[in-house]
């Protein structure tokens, strides 16, 4: 089933079926809720009911602000580090209850864990590894804004290099963060039987049908989604769909997916940008772009993505009907 | 901070007992920009529905129908993901006489 737009519209008329409600804190313009309610569309139409799960971050503390929920599906927050082990508990719990035949419900349940690139890149690796490894049958959904944007931009392991962040400025030494951004997709896609994918909001079809994808695969799955902070990517409100759709075409962010270990390509663009183009449209390179070593910076994250890409149409080729389980 | 409930009222651990209570809470006041919506130049191609981040955009059988300014925060996603430009963004001030 590719998804259809128009029906969804018709299904999802009132607003309060999606699962995540109006009302809810987030900046204005924030893709943390466009992540979200795309996801949970998705699951309702294939005739899933969802239970979340959230690790702490922007989307835990906006939507969840006492006495306030903006959550019409049931929710679980433990903790800032394991979600994933959250979620897994729930589901093993799911999956005993149906097993003794104490559930007089015929509809599946379906659980999603939503987690920052905090809760996921860094102080949630081992949870999510964990679940991983275990095999249960969840799908865990990264939104990566690239830093600790709740608490007022810390770097993190998603950080990419240059980026001004308050822990790692840009100043007289450093042009800001040194480091590459860690390939979370890779590390997933490590584990055996696990579907991985990246995805981003500013290409909602392809993300759509991602997680129809990892809905309906027998085991974990997880979705890396693209999901810019307006707030401290230093953006304009409204930019958070077009500076991810130039993400895709500057091969910043590749949408690919990695089922069982075979590499597929989901969106090929037919040209592709400069990747200064993408870093210019962004007030948090602002500071790197002025420095005079500011070319050194952008001619290695243009060599880095020009051969992550070519890595990929390698791989795609090589692992091409070569399931490892 | 008559109508408060007292802490022995509340829920234990501050857990939320109802779903959706956020609807309560009227984002719209927030908005510095409005997003109008041009009717005529409209073809419901739905790709403003999809990506309001607060659900904002009502639509009726398919179509589209205007805009629920009780929770949109004036963002703009709205009017830059229109293929077809029919939702303009105006400053909040030039209703603000309509409002009183």
């Amino acid at each position: 089933m590719a998804v259809n737009l128009k029906q969804l519209a018709v299904e999802f008329e009132d607003p309060n079926k999606i699962g995540i409600t109006s009302g809810h804190r987030l900046c204005p313009g924030c893709a943390a809720p466009m992540t979200a309610k795309m996801a949970l569309m998705v699951a309702k139409h294939l005739g899933y009911d969802v239970v979340v799960g959230l690790a702490t971050g922007c989307l835990e503390v906006s939507t969840t602000i006492f006495p306030y929920s903006a959550w019409s599906v049931p929710y679980i927050h433990n903790a800032f580090e394991n979600v994933a082990a959250t979620i897994s508990g729930v589901e093993t719990a799911y999956r005993a209850l149906k097993k003794r035949g104490k559930l007089k419900r015929e509809k599946p349940i379906k659980f999603i864990a939503f987690g920052g690139d905090g809760g996921t890149y860094d102080i949630g690796l081992q949870a999510l590894s964990g679940a991983v490894e275990r095999g249960h049958d969840f799908l865990y959904i990264l939104y990566d804004n690239e830093g600790y944007m709740n608490t007022g931009n810390q770097r993190s392991g998603s950080t990419p290099p240059g980026s001004y962040t308050t822990t790692a400025p840009v100043g007289k030494k450093l042009p800001g963060k040194p480091q590459l951004k860690k390939n979370i997709v890779e590390i997933v896609a490590a584990h055996e039987n696990v579907y991985a994918a990246t995805a981003t909001v500013g290409e909602p079809i392809d993300y759509m049908n991602k997680v129809e994808k990892a809905l309906n695969f027998e085991g974990p799955s997880f979705i890396a989604v693209l999901s810019p902070c307006v707030r401290f990517w230093r953006i304009p409100n409204d930019a958070a769909v077009s500076i991810t759709k130039l993400a895709v075409q500057s091969k910043y962010w590749p949408l690919y997916e990695v089922e069982k270990g075979v590499y597929r390509i989901t969106k090929k663009p037919r040209s592709f940008k400069p990747i200064r183009d993408f870093l210019e449209q962004q007030g948090r390179f602002r500071a790197l772009l002025s420095r005079p070593d500011a070319d050194k910076v952008i001619s290695m994250l243009q060599d880095y993505v020009d051969k992550r890409w070519e890595r990929l149409l390698a791989l795609e080729e090589a692992t091409k009907d070569k399931p490892a389980r | 901070m008559a109508d408060l409930k007292k802490w022995h009222e509340l829920p234990i651990g501050g857990v939320i007992d109802k779903p959706a209570t956020a609807l309560a809470y009227k984002t719209g006041s927030w908005r510095v920009m409005r997003p109008i919506w041009h009717e005529d130049k409209c073809t419901s191609c739905m790709m403003c529905w999809l990506h309001c981040p607060d659900n904002s955009i009502v639509v009726k059988g398919g179509k589209m129908t205007g805009i629920d300014y009780e929770y949109c925060k004036g963002c703009g996603v709205c009017a830059s993901v229109c293929p077809v430009k029919a939702i303009d963004m105006e400053p909040e001030t030039k209703f603000l006489e309509e409002a009183e």
